[in-house]
């Protein structure tokens, strides 16, 4: 029988030094809640919850201030969802294109091209949309009077969503790819002996067995175009309102923190707190879209052994 | 506006260099290079005076290495309050000191002088094809008031020209000094405003583009940014009840435009000036403040303010 000797102290060390690894994230997350909570319960001694979360107007600055935070929520909301819009069509059918139709050699070249347009910082994104997609697109192309006419707008949700989209298509294109190529190639082979064509292969074989791949980039792109700050504050301006159309300025809620922790507000005050109660709120929507996204991608998933 | 005067504070410490050493004839003591001043100087007050302030005081460290100057912005109220206590050694104000606060300084004995060291203005800014000239201020409030319904340039009340025109009203962020000085001239309170006006943030490149694209177009910023952007734009003339005043840098410096216009100022205090690092620093502000003024957005002082300015340091110190 085979018996250890002497103590492995090496080997301890190691794993300790691992476990270290995964506990840090566990500990940053909570601290970041600590850090949250305290000026976030302030915040609610002030305010009532009730006016906060159901309140429709979000205006801490002006006077008499008003803090319903349904108007930046729906702000993130609006641009998030103008961004996916675009982004999910033109991502997945980027995958689709690489995995099930191009040459090996345009894989080669295109993956690494979407993979950088991935890495531009999201201020020149953000430059870019005020002033390209804004003036350039959108306005000369929008049909005319629809939806109130997108000439002499400033700034415009839709730039920022559009802005936005640019940069999380590379995300979703990319990690879809990456779950369809890893599918067996025995699904392909069989698909196409009983006869089915390419696009029967990839929208009923491939699809479905990479669906955990693919709903894990499009939750991972949701997550990025909700938190995305530098694009929003940039190209939507900051009047906070509460309105789905893309043609309106609005403000979200990553763009009120940002202007707000940057402009002149005295530390310890309402307004400053307000940050954090911001901040609480969209920690609290990420972490539940999150939960969502994982019960999701397990239960759509196909398991091939 | 103001995180472009914070930019700007960046800048004229440059200019400052450039300008110190080009002048190179500076005769105060402090100015030259290798002073053994050492000690801190607590600043606060005025969140408007706070980039000037800022500005001055990064050159004034860079060349007395051993001197280290704090400023705070908790407005110019919070500023006297920490002032009169005698925690501060100079007060940055945007308006004079009132009353109140002149008792509580007396009270602890801290005795002072109101030294001017810019003037602050902010232009209302119009479409060029726009017939009015000129708005009193009860038009302005009656337009950016937090009530207001007005949606047409017709709507406004008491107004001489036809013009139909929707309005379109671009403002500053709610976080600038700019926004809490307009409305609390405009509208009787800081904040208060009405929303549904585009926030431009702290680009005020947007009101620009904004005013100058839409007919009914109107908004407000720092003077001094309207003198970059004269063309595109119409100036309004104010009427703060002595007729209408056009904005200039004459205007705002004689006090004319009003209430868009205001004095500067910081207070020393005379026991701070007994410390020669403070009266060094305050020699030094006023002998380089119109250059940093106008880099940081503000309309500098003429000869004889500087000139009455620099006795008022003087009978202090």
């Amino acid at each position: 029988m085979l018996q250890t000797s002497k103590p492995r102290y090496g080997e301890k060390a190691i794993q300790g030094l691992l476990a270290a690894c995964g506990i840090l994230s566990v500990l940053t997350t909570t601290a970041i809640v600590i850090s949250l909570l305290g000026p976030t319960l302030g915040f609610l001694e002030v305010v009532p919850i009730g006016d906060f979360l159901f309140g429709v107007e979000w205006a801490p600055q002006f006077e008499p201030p008003s803090f319903g935070v349904l108007a930046i929520v729906v702000g993130t909301l609006n641009v998030t969802f103008w961004a996916m819009l675009f982004a999910i069509p033109i991502g997945l059918g980027a995958a689709v294109y690489l995995s099930e139709y191009a040459s090996p050699r345009v894989r080669k070249t295109v993956k690494p091209v979407l993979e950088i347009l991935a890495g531009i910082p999201t201020v020149a994104i953000g430059i870019f949309a005020l002033t390209f997609i804004l003036p350039e697109i959108i306005q000369p192309l929008w049909p005319g009077e629809f939806l109130g006419g997108a000439s002499d707008k400033p700034f415009m949700a839709l730039a920022a969503s559009l802005g936005i989209a640019l940069m999380v298509v590379p995300i979703i294109a990319s990690i879809s790819e990456d779950a369809m190529s890893a599918v067996p190639r025995g699904l392909h082979e069989g698909a196409y002996a009983l006869g089915a064509t390419r696009a029967k292969v990839a929208v009923r074989v491939i699809f479905p067995a990479a669906l955990s791949g693919i709903v894990a980039s499009i939750v991972l792109a949701i997550s990025r175009a909700a938190g995305e700050t530098m694009i929003v504050v940039i190209a939507a301006g900051s009047t906070p309102n509460l309105t789905m159309n893309p043609l309106e300025s609005v403000q979200t809620m990553t763009a009120y923190i940002a202007t707000t922790a940057t402009g002149d507000i005295g530390t310890g005050t309402l307004d400053y707190k307000s940050v954090f109660a911001v901040g609480t709120v969209l920690f609290v929507l990420t972490l539940v879209m999150n939960a969502i996204s994982i019960r999701l991608a397990r239960r759509y998933r196909e398991v091939y052994e | 506006m103001i995180s472009s005067r914070r930019l700007a504070v960046i800048a004229s410490a440059a200019v400052l260099a450039a300008g110190v050493s080009a002048c190179g004839s500076s005769d105060d003591d402090a100015t030259g290079s290798g002073s053994d001043l050492s000690g801190s100087i607590r600043i606060d007050g005025s969140s408007t005076v706070a980039p000037l302030t800022e500005a001055v005081a990064e050159q004034f460290e860079s060349e007395n290495s051993g001197v280290k100057v704090t400023v705070g912005t908790s407005g110019t109220g919070g500023g006297f309050e920490k002032f009169c206590a005698g925690e501060t050694s100079i007060s940055d104000a945007s308006r004079a000191i009132e009353p109140e606060e002149v008792e509580a300084c007396e009270k602890q004995g801290i005795s002072y002088e109101e030294v001017r060291v810019a003037t602050d203005a902010l232009t209302v800014v119009v479409n060029p094809e726009n017939p009015v000239n000129c708005l009193t201020v009860e038009q302005l409030g009656a337009i950016w008031g937090p009530d207001s319904k007005i949606s047409n340039w017709n709507e406004v009340p008491g107004l001489k020209e036809e013009y139909d025109e929707e309005l379109a009203l671009f403002g500053p962020g709610t976080d600038s000094g700019t926004f809490d000085y307009f409305t609390e001239e405009i509208n009787g309170e800081e904040g208060a405003s009405r929303k549904d006006y585009n926030n431009v943030g702290e680009n005020d490149n947007a009101t620009v583009t904004g005013v100058e694209g839409s007919p009914g177009g109107m908004g407000y910023f720092g003077y001094s940014f309207y003198q970059e952007n004269e063309d595109a734009l119409k100036a309004l003339e104010v009427d703060g009840g002595k007729g209408c005043v056009a904005p200039s840098a004459e205007t705002a410096q004689n006090d004319e435009y009003v209430p868009l216009s205001r004095p500067l100022f910081i207070y020393p205090s005379a026991e701070a000036l007994e410390k020669p690092e403070v009266k060094a620093f305050v020699d030094y502000y006023l002998d380089n403040v119109n250059e940093v003024a106008e880099v940081v957005g503000f309309i500098p002082l003429t000869e004889e303010q500087l000139e009455a300015s620099k006795d008022a340091a003087a009978k202090l110190g």
